[in-house]
């Protein structure tokens, strides 16, 4: 079975490895190395760093000659809402409260789904919210503010 | 005699009235994740840790520690009922247990699969109680040179035993090693692997790794599946809860050879109960007279495995609550929610706080009789949750999920790197790379460092500290075996059959 490198699921596990890898033994350049005896904070990084490249290598080589193409699908969609409703909830926690951090973080990550409905997801965000400061706030007594400024 | 009394220390703990309580939220909880498919007890438990730092450690650990057995029992009511595991470790169930439930026998299955589980948790509860002190007598004798040498003994194992590629999960473990690098040197004061960011000289928190994993990553590849399954749920006709008495006489020995598979595999570390599930099944089916049954509806091969799965996941806690040295992922958790307490984890935890070891013991005896009871009458309750759509379900998850990360360490930035490992994680589930060994590296990180520094330090740097002491040269040797064991062309095909 022929399968483009790009397909290749072991070739592209392998170069993340090495990839990682590399770049671990890069910046540990920069810690001191020390000795076995006395070893500096760059010794086990190194090593390590060295570790994960080698089986990067053994994986990619294992990846061309055994190919297996990566047959799965994946949401782009999901890729990038999840992450950004994330970040709104961040964002808003530290300067809007509580309750709009979670209502915002609910109906944004459910925009994820392609079988979003306005209604049904606006009624599990407050739901939700609800439920939440129930708990959190008023149940485990967390000291965020409900809305920012009070 | 002493096991006697420190039996009744443990049930006089888990008695309480608070304890209990904390008791049946975890095994409520467990249930509940368990019957659900595409939430597992990893991030439950790692969403719920920060939840814990209000509490007293017994009671964190008892609510913690039953929703990952929950978890086992809640698994099977999916598997039976639906044809889809609710949990990993009840992928095995489905073969026989949803045959079945086609048959008009879904009640008498669900009951075997609670039976078999509470006696694997009552025989595992009693397995803790007798080797858990001794085993921690011989721990406390451990120097430096020995627990490296377990550490890296406990990695390779649970590389080497994880599904899919070995070299793959060996370098999951190394990359978590250096995730758990990551922060401040304790001995040089130096910052590593920060990025220049201010917020990483702490290091990673494992709560934001799990999370995003095992939480949003999740999330991610679900949403990223084809099709979703067409459930076929068997509501009306569960029938009679009654396993007949030739069904008992059937499943009783599957049961306790179930049952000792799950506490053997659950002692080493990196099994998991899926593992176990299969082994029990595997097994039985070679013993049985007529092997053609499997898969069209014997009960052995309900009451087998899921004896194991729950042997498995509670033996798992031996090595974890005896040596400080994690089996799993959700152990990793479990020790992690220790520190948080303020409890170093190791073989002193046992002696220091007999409360807390033995209160946790007598606490898993209880939760297993809370679950039948939870389990068997109230079965309609949860199979009506299986009609929750996912995409209601995924909104709260990353919800509960983002709220625990941020209240850990009220940080914004550890909710954006709870999300950034949530692309990761689903990078490395495109790529088959598992992320299980990963996490226990991560955790055993710093601890290997450290260890492996003094005993160097200690020899004078000479390095074959590590094979002149002979607890150490045994765990070296283990190891070995184990890796030389799996490179053999023969084990390893085999190997891979089963991970397809």
């Amino acid at each position: 079975m022929k399968v483009p490198l790009k397909q290749n699921r072991d070739f592209l596990a392998g170069l993340m490895f090495i990839a990682i890898g590399c770049g671990a033994m890069f910046m540990a350049r920069d810690y001191p190395f020390g000795s076995s005896l006395r070893m500096g904070p760059g010794y086990f990084p190194t090593v390590l760093g060295g570790l994960v490249t080698l089986g990067g290598i053994i994986v990619l080589i294992e990846g061309m000659v055994k190919p297996e193409p990566i047959g799965r699908t994946w949401s782009v969609r999901a890729l990038i809402i999840l992450p950004i409703s994330a970040l709104v909830f961040g964002v808003l926690m530290e300067h809007a409260g509580f309750v709009p951090a979670v209502f915002l973080l609910c109906l944004i990550a459910a925009l994820a789904s392609p079988e979003f409905s306005i209604k049904q997801h606006t009624i599990l965000a407050a739901g939700l919210t609800l439920g939440c400061v129930a708990l959190f706030i008023w149940g485990l007594g967390l000291p965020y503010p409900l809305f920012a400024g009070h | 005699m002493e096991l006697f009394n420190n039996l009744i220390l443990g049930f006089s703990v888990a008695l309480t009235l608070q304890n209990l309580l904390y008791c049946f939220i975890g095994v409520f909880l467990g249930t509940l994740i368990g019957v659900l498919p595409g939430i597992g007890p990893l991030a439950t438990i790692a969403m719920l840790l920060p939840l814990t730092f209000n509490v007293s450690a017994v009671s964190a650990l008892i609510m913690l520690a039953g929703i990952y057995y929950g978890a086992q029992y809640g698994g099977s009511t999916t598997a039976i009922l639906v044809n889809l595991p609710g949990e990993v470790s009840a992928v095995v169930t489905t073969l026989d247990g949803y045959q079945m439930a086609r048959q008009g026998r879904a009640g008498p299955a669900l009951a075997i699969a609670a039976i078999a589980s509470f006696f694997a948790g009552t025989v595992c509860t009693l397995l803790i109680a007798l080797f858990g002190p001794p085993l921690a007598e011989v721990a406390l004798e451990f120097g430096a040179a020995e627990y490296f040498s377990l550490m890296l003994m406990g990695l390779v194992t649970a590389a080497v035993l994880a599904q899919g590629d070995m070299v793959k999960s060996l370098t999951m473990v190394g990359l978590g090693l250096l995730t758990g690098i990551v922060g401040t040197d304790v001995n040089s004061g130096m910052a590593r692997f920060s990025f220049g960011f201010p917020e990483l000289t702490d290091g990673i928190g494992f709560i934001i790794i799990a999370v995003g994993v095992f939480a949003i990553g999740e999330i991610v590849s679900n949403l990223g599946e084809d099709e979703v399954e067409k459930r076929e749920v068997f509501t009306s006709k569960i029938g009679s809860l009654m396993p007949t008495v030739q069904d008992l006489k059937h499943s009783f020995f599957p049961i306790v050879r179930g049952t000792m598979m799950g506490a053997f595999l659950g002692v080493l570390p990196g099994t998991g109960p899926a593992i176990a599930a299969f082994s029990s099944y595997m097994l039985e089916k070679k013993l049985s007279k007529d092997p053609d049954s499997f898969g069209k509806g014997n009960i052995a091969g309900v009451a087998a495995p899921e004896a194991a799965n729950n042997a498995d996941a509670q033996c798992k806690f031996i090595p974890t609550l005896t040596l400080g040295i994690p089996g799993s992922a959700v152990m990793a958790l479990m020790l992690g929610a220790l520190t948080i307490q303020g409890i170093a984890p190791g073989p002193q935890v046992m002696t220091q706080k007999p409360d807390l070891f033995w209160g946790l013991v007598a606490s898993m005896w209880v939760g297993n009789f809370m679950l039948v009871i939870l389990n068997l009458p109230l079965v309609g309750l949860w199979v009506t949750l299986l009609k929750v759509p996912y995409r209601l379900m995924f909104p709260s998850i990353m919800v509960f999920s983002c709220v625990g990360v941020y209240s850990t360490n009220n940080a914004a930035f550890d909710v954006y790197m709870a999300s950034i490992f949530g692309v990761i994680g689903f990078v490395w589930a495109v790529l088959k790379c598992q992320p299980a060994p990963l996490l226990l590296g991560f955790v055993l990180g710093p601890l290997m460092e450290e260890n492996l520094r003094r005993a160097l330090l200690i020899s004078r740097g000479d390095p074959t500290v590590f094979f002149t002491r002979p607890i150490s040269l045994g765990f070296m040797i283990v190891t070995v075996v184990i890796l030389l064991i799996m490179i053999l062309p023969a084990v390893r095909a085999k190997r891979e059959a089963i991970a397809d």
